[in-house]
């Protein structure tokens, strides 16, 4: 049984003066995650993304398509105990403090009144807001709204939780917080969805990535697997600046800092190259394979023409 | 999906049964209150300075609301032959406070008030304070000397008044020329059935509303039978004179050279002879009658 | 489910408190209290009669306004604010927290009526320096009072449930005008003819009738309420109310949300 299993899942938009026309603000969208896995959900702004979350959680309708969430249909009431859903920069009822937000919210999800009275401390301990727990919501930082925003998404204990740009608006402490979050859900075997557009995070964090872009899905896959795929060059380091002009046509990027220099090369030329700084008694410091980026697949995904429409 | 489909069937149902319900409740509310109810709020209402301030400047609309009430009140007081009207002026008042041009409201109104009941709040001094208030506020509108003419001759029996309203009325430029002619006619007498039923024919010709017809033609009609039955009953004394004994039908008349045919009442029916005494068959057709009937002294 | 409509109506209740919305009743009291021995100055003989027509029309009003006030938002603020997403994707249907936020409205108007009666009262007892049989009259007043919130809540909450708030506002504060003089839009139903007739005795059972709920005057003047009028009020404002509810509940559970 996959966690997750979408399956063309499909939104229009009826737009003009007498809305005849249909804009489609999501194609079709295939996908499956499975249990335990984090899966990133990357794309730029107006993918589709907030579109795919606010379709699984009842929040809009699908024009085609549906979902599966754990095995049952994703309309399924009883499903929604089992799931958590951070929106993007929430925004929460300013006039209750942490733990009333919290205990509400639990008790919207049928947590009972002892569960949460024995679990709210803890869990405002577990996202860092121990202290805060009787502080009004209208007096949080932006960081401390996320941290609390992770926190009804789990007070329940699901197993699959959905985040939408998590980190977003966060400066670096505040992310490096909520990253360490994430990964403490993931180190406790829950399945995790999340969609951003800032590729670091997903890089950091997700074990398979999907990429969407103007509504639909352009590729997916396993992390290792697509950053590997989009490159297959070295990184060589050495000291010497004299022997760069030789090798000049062996590298595709170099840089000179005083005597050392580092370049780039393709794999097919290293040999080449090694040989070259050899004879020109260049001081070798390092080889080094260099990694894909992300965002080398990511632009590649991005810049290719739209596949025809249904 | 079944959930949502399931909820919407029933929300509908609901929606449907709940507002059904809530028609056939507000019936019974209706009831309850009865048709008194409605107007008894009236009562407790503070003057019409005081709502004109309140109308925060909509006193065009309050005073159409209060002119329907009017309306309202007399055509609910009428139907059950009520002996009192109390009501009805101080409605009125407030509808032409708060608005002194709503015409209808006076031309009407006052002949409502000035009647005698059950037809009307026979309140005559009431209605002639109104319709001079409406002469008042609409110095340019000639008919309003007709009402004030008409209520002045008919419910106040004061005919000089009336004579001076006709004649101001006349004056005014527009005003239809047998505004002149009444003044001139009205005679002295209070009592005159021609110049009654000159009145009430220039009522039933001039207005629209249909229940102000129905009682000019009551009215006319009445008129009519009165004076054919004072003449009739003058014959009848006539016959005794001549002959000693009292005629038994028309024929009897006839004979005597002192009728032509059987008199017909105004609805076409024949009068009926009764022991020396005239009478229309259906009586309940003639609201009025008797108002005109001469006494024995005029008989002669 | 109702564990999750009580939570939800609570939190409502909450929302108002702590949002000051309650203490326009401090003021009501105050100036109610204050002003009763005003009032013989102003009229001999007349202080009761004034005092209940005020302070029970004040009662009404006060409610009707903030039944507006915070129903326009009841539904849509919850929307712009995106609060509603994260009760969404919990195990909570759409009509339980449509419904469970009239609930909690309703039962702030309630708090907020039964306050303000207190107020009243003590006012009465101040003016009249004695405790009078009628008193109890005024009860009815306040029930009906009451009638009257259950749809004008019901009536702002269909409204919020698709409309933004300044729209919301004036419909409701419209319908609530329109209400209030719905016997002489049932006169002028009696008195018209053909489509217009039609028309206007539609529009007279559409329209919410509070015409019939205002028992004020008769209770000034310590007249009293028949029975069977208390009973198909409470008939009627209750069917009423919730067939706006039911309408409010099926706009809401098939609307896409921003």
């Amino acid at each position: 049984m996959h966690a997750i299993e979408i399956h063309n899942l499909t939104k229009s938009y009826p737009v003009g003066f007498w809305k005849k026309q249909l804009r489609p603000a999501l194609k079709g969208l295939t996908l499956t995650v499975e249990a335990g896995e984090t899966f990133g959900f990357i794309g730029p702004n107006g993918a589709g993304k907030t579109t795919t979350l606010k379709l699984l959680m009842g929040i809009i309708f699908p024009t085609a398509g549906g979902a599966t969430i754990l095995g049952k249909d994703f309309r399924d009431l009883e499903i929604k105990r089992r799931i958590g859903f951070l929106p993007e920069q929430p925004y929460f009822y300013d006039y209750l403090s942490a733990t009333e937000l919290l205990d509400y919210y639990a008790s919207l999800s049928g947590v009972d009144a002892a569960e949460r009275k024995q679990r709210i401390p803890h869990l405002l301990e577990q996202v860092g807001l121990g202290d805060a727990g009787n502080k009004q919501l209208r007096k949080f930082s932006k960081g401390m709204l996320q941290r609390v925003g992770i926190a009804q998404a789990i007070v329940h204990d699901p197993e699959v939780v959905f985040l939408d740009e998590p980190m977003s608006g966060l400066d670096p402490i505040g992310r490096h917080e909520i990253r360490e979050l994430i990964q403490s859900l993931k180190d406790a075997g829950k399945t995790i969805f999340f969609s951003t557009h800032i590729l670091s995070d997903a890089e950091a964090l997700c074990d398979r990535v999907a990429v969407i872009h103007k509504g639909e899905l352009r590729g997916i896959g396993v992390m290792n697997e697509l950053r590997s795929s989009a490159t297959g060059n070295v990184e060589v380091i050495w000291e010497g600046a004299g022997a760069l002009e030789r090798v000049g046509t062996l590298v595709t990027e170099s840089h000179v800092t005083g005597a050392l220099v580092r370049a780039k090369t393709a794999n097919d030329k290293l040999d080449r190259l090694l040989e070259a700084l050899r004879q020109q008694r260049a001081r070798l410091v390092s080889v080094t394979p260099l990694q894909g980026t992300l965002e080398e697949y990511f632009l590649a995904k991005t810049s290719e023409p739209e596949t025809a429409t249904v | 999906m079944r959930q949502h489909k399931k909820i919407t069937a029933i929300a509908t149902v609901l929606l449907i049964v709940f507002f059904t319900g809530s028609v056939f409740a507000l019936r019974n509310v209706e009831a309850s209150r009865g048709r008194e109810a409605t107007l008894e709020d009236v009562l407790y209402l503070p003057s019409s300075k005081t709502i004109k301030r309140l109308s925060l400047g909509y006193s065009g609309l309050l005073a159409d609301i209060y002119w329907t009430r009017a309306v309202q009140y007399f055509g609910a007081k009428h139907i059950k032959h009520s002996q009192r009207y109390d009501l009805l002026y101080p409605l009125l008042d407030i509808a032409t406070d708060l608005d002194p041009h709503i015409i209808v409201a006076y031309e009407y109104g006052s002949v409502f008030l000035s009647q005698q009941p059950p037809d009307g709040a026979g309140q005559p001094d009431q209605a002639v304070k109104l319709v001079e208030k409406g002469i008042r506020e609409n110095p340019d509108y000639w008919r309003l000397y007709f009402t004030l003419g008409f209520v002045d001759y008919i419910d106040r029996q004061d005919p000089k008044s009336a004579r001076e309203a006709f004649e101001k009325g006349s004056e005014i430029p527009g005003a239809q020329p047998w505004m002149k002619v009444m003044a001139a006619r009205m005679a002295e007498r209070s009592k005159d059935i021609h110049m009654a039923a000159a009145l009430w024919q220039q009522l039933l010709e001039t207005t629209t509303n249909k229940e102000m017809q129905k009682t000019a033609r009551l009215h006319l009609a009445s008129i009519q039978a009165d004076h054919d039955i004072n003449e009739l009953e003058r014959l009848v004394r006539m016959y005794e004179q001549r002959t000693g004994s009292v005629p038994k039908t028309w024929q009897d008349l006839e004979r005597a050279g002192l009728l032509r045919g059987t008199p017909l009442a105004p609805y076409g029916e024949p009068y009926v002879l009764k022991n020396g005494s005239v009478e229309v068959q259906d009586a309940t057709k003639y609201r009025y009658l008797g108002e005109w009937r001469y006494n024995e002294e005029q008989m002669y | 489910m109702s564990a999750r409509l009580s939570a939800i109506a609570l939190n409502t209740f909450r929302e108002a408190v702590r949002d000051r919305v309650l203490y326009n009743l401090v003021i009501f009291v105050l100036l109610l209290v204050a002003s009763a021995p005003l009032f013989s100055e102003i009229s001999i003989g007349m202080e009761r009669l004034i005092l209940v027509n005020v302070g029970l029309s004040a009662i009404s009003l006060f409610g009707v306004i903030i039944a507006i006030f915070i129903g326009i938002g009841l539904v849509s603020k919850e929307i712009d604010k995106r609060t509603l997403y994260t009760i969404l994707s919990r195990p909570v249907r759409r009509w339980e927290f449509i419904i469970g936020k009239y609930f909690g409205l309703m039962l702030t108007l309630v708090v907020n009526a039964g306050l303000m009666t207190v107020g009243f009262y003590i006012a009465l007892f101040v003016t009249d320096h004695s405790v009078k049989r009628a008193d109890g009259l005024m009860l009815v007043a306040i029930y009906f009072i009451l009638l009257e919130f259950l749809m004008v809540t019901a009536i702002t909450l269909l409204f919020s449930s698709f409309s933004t708030p300044i729209f919301s506002a004036i419909f409701a504060f419209a319908l609530f005008a329109i209400g209030t003089f719905a016997d002489d839009l049932r006169n002028f139903a009696g008195l018209a003819h053909g489509l217009t007739k039609w028309l206007s005795t539609a529009a007279a059972y559409a329209v919410p009738n509070f015409a019939s709920l205002n028992v004020i005057s008769r209770v000034a003047h310590d007249q009293h309420v028949a029975g069977t009028l208390v009973l198909y009020n409470s008939i009627y404002a209750l069917l009423y109310s919730g067939a706006v509810a039911a309408a409010a509940v099926l706009i809401f559970e098939r609307r896409n949300l921003k």
